[in-house]
């Protein structure tokens, strides 16, 4: 195991021969027109491993996922400071001459609300694929049963891949977007509160799932409920205020945190 | 506690008097308008119901009233259509999705929106005016079916342009950064999403501005449409290669509201029942456009959920 790092501006050990780091945020300011959303945040992304970010409503937990696939980009007036650097070609993806679209193609997203397109489950699955220019219909039929599969869906909707994707349940919906996400082979995958909008059984299963994935993909996941950052994550992230207060091993963050602040937010003491 | 309920119950029946008041008030407003617009129909039908017969729409208009037709006034009308329709929905289309997805929001896109949208209001005959001017003597198109399709389709762009703009927005942001979240250009998402999910709302805007062209008269007349014509234009198709011929653009034109407008001003009591059968004919192809607009609307909306 890596040593614990209470303090996020000391980056978890590069070096370990056993978890290796999957991206390092380094010095990140993010700006939402003169808003500082994000205040010089350090944090390491262990590779394969399932890292959740926790804190109140307004903390910056969803700007900084947002900042790994540059959604931000989408809109005028954001401004991002520092570097985000992914491994193990150490490109830094927030750089200007590295294209958005080029990120977005290595780092998948799945959003707080199921967000299928009005198109068919097979088609929702495939566009990923589609938008890299894939158009063998033998290729994409081989991608998207793996993906559903690894999502947990395919015994489901073998038999109906045609259907509309409205058609599916809200759980279903939501492993639908990760099968999405998930099929055009991302290196790191992040979820915005994915279970947010769905009931206890659903959020169980999706749960489950991010526990099956982390073995193929290291996942980076928000969340405001803390048992399922207890249950789901190895390292979390405490925010406040824009800021990174604690990250370590989750078991460590939640017994013993280190941080007085932490430990009112996790004890229920405010938040 | 019995008299807090006495209380409440009072109270409702008060509200439920006030509710079900409002309810008649508008019910009787909505019969106003609807009576007015059928009592208009059914006159114009039962004026012109003696001439609504099949020869009405393949004669060409005569002096002697119950021997005319409105043949070029239908055809011309919809050769015209057939022109606004080509050279309006794609230059709109592009114009409200480049406004809409590619323009920075800074005050000349404000300016621009605010023209558009006063634009839908000028009353048509400045656009004929602008046409006479533009397309009849500077480009030299005269007064045919050409000018006059280009006339109505400066009408009815601004119309397209915010009805499609109003469909695009509709489309809501998470489905938007679905598509980019998978690595798709913004072009990729216009097309792969945008555009096929607000296709319903397109066409609607599309019909109901033609639905608005087919009744136009001044901007017509200002460049120059003839009430009396007894030919019909070179037509569209033809039996030898290339099978296609673009003289019908050259030709003069009449449409059914000027047909219609030139008979109401005849002293003649017979002639006035052609223009009655003449009007009810605009207003089922009217009726039958919104019609189709407001179903393709329901297909459209049926499959998707958001």
């Amino acid at each position: 195991m890596v040593d614990t790092v209470v303090n996020s501006a000391v980056p978890l050990s590069v070096e370990n021969p056993v978890i290796r780091s999957k991206a390092d945020v380094k010095s990140l300011n993010f700006f939402y027109g003169n808003f500082q959303g994000l205040k010089n945040i350090n944090l390491t992304i262990p590779d394969k491993q399932v890292t959740a970010m926790i804190g109140p409503s307004g903390c910056g937990k969803s700007t900084l996922l947002r900042c790994f696939n540059r959604m931000h980009d989408l809109y005028p007036g954001n401004r991002y400071e520092g570097e985000i650097i992914l491994h193990p070609d150490n490109v830094n993806i927030l750089a200007r001459d590295v294209d958005a679209i080029e990120v977005r193609m290595r780092i998948s997203m799945v959003f707080q609300k199921p967000n299928p397109f009005p198109k068919s489950i097979y088609e929702n699955v495939a566009y990923g694929l589609r938008v890299r220019g894939v158009g063998r219909r033998a290729v994409l039929d081989e991608k998207v049963e793996e993906a559903l599969r690894d999502a947990a869906l395919w015994n489901e909707v073998k038999d109906r891949q045609h259907e509309l994707a409205f058609n599916l349940s809200g759980g279903q919906q939501q492993r639908l977007c990760i099968a999405r996400a998930l099929a055009s082979d991302p290196e790191l995958l992040l979820f915005d509160e994915p279970t947010s909008a769905l009931d206890p059984i659903a959020t169980a299963s999706i749960e489950e799932l991010i526990a099956d994935l982390k073995s193929k993909v290291t996942i980076l996941i928000v969340t405001h409920n803390m048992q399922q950052a207890a249950r789901v994550s190895d390292y979390t992230a405490y925010m406040y205020l824009g800021e990174i207060i604690e990250f370590g091993i989750t078991d460590e963050l939640f017994i013993k945190p280190k941080n007085r602040h932490t430990e009112d937010y996790i004890t229920g003491r405010f938040g | 506690m019995a008299d807090q309920v006495q209380d409440i119950r009072k109270l409702i029946r008060q509200h439920k008097l006030r509710d079900h008041a409002f309810a008649l008030l508008g019910l009787v407003c909505m019969m106003v308008a609807v009576l007015i617009l059928l009592g208009l129909f059914i006159n114009l039908a039962i004026d012109g119901a003696s001439r609504l017969t099949p020869d009405f729409f393949t004669s060409f208009p005569s002096r002697h009233a119950e021997r005319a037709g409105i043949l070029s006034a239908w055809v011309g009308t919809t050769l015209v259509m057939l022109v606004t329709l080509i050279a309006a929905v794609p230059v709109g289309i592009s114009a409200a999705i480049y406004l809409e997805e590619y323009a920075r929001k800074n005050w000349i896109t404000d300016l621009i929106e605010v023209n558009v949208t006063n634009l839908a209001g000028v009353p048509s005959i400045v656009y004929g005016l602008l046409a006479l001017g533009l397309f009849v003597y500077q480009f030299g198109f005269g007064q045919s079916i050409l000018s006059a399709g280009l006339t109505l389709a400066l009408l009815v762009l601004p119309v397209i342009i915010v009805a499609t703009r109003e469909a695009l927005r509709a489309v809501p942001r998470n489905i938007r950064e679905a598509a980019y979240a998978l690595g798709a250009t913004r072009w990729q998402m216009i097309q792969d999403h945008l555009l096929p999910y607000s296709f319903g709302g397109i066409m609607t805007g599309v019909i109901i501005g033609m639905a608005r062209a087919i009744g136009e008269t001044a901007p017509l007349i200002t460049i120059g449409a003839l009430s009396y014509i007894a030919f019909l234009p070179p037509s569209p198709v033809t039996e030898t290669a290339p099978y296609v011929n673009f003289e019908w653009l050259t030709s003069a034109f009449t449409v059914l509201p000027i047909q219609m407008f030139n008979w109401v001003s005849r002293p003649e009591a017979a002639f006035l029942k052609n223009a009655a059968a003449t009007g009810a004919v605009i207003i089922v192809m009217t009726l039958l456009m919104n019609g189709t607009a407001i179903y393709l609307r329901y297909q459209i909306r049926k499959k998707i959920k958001w």
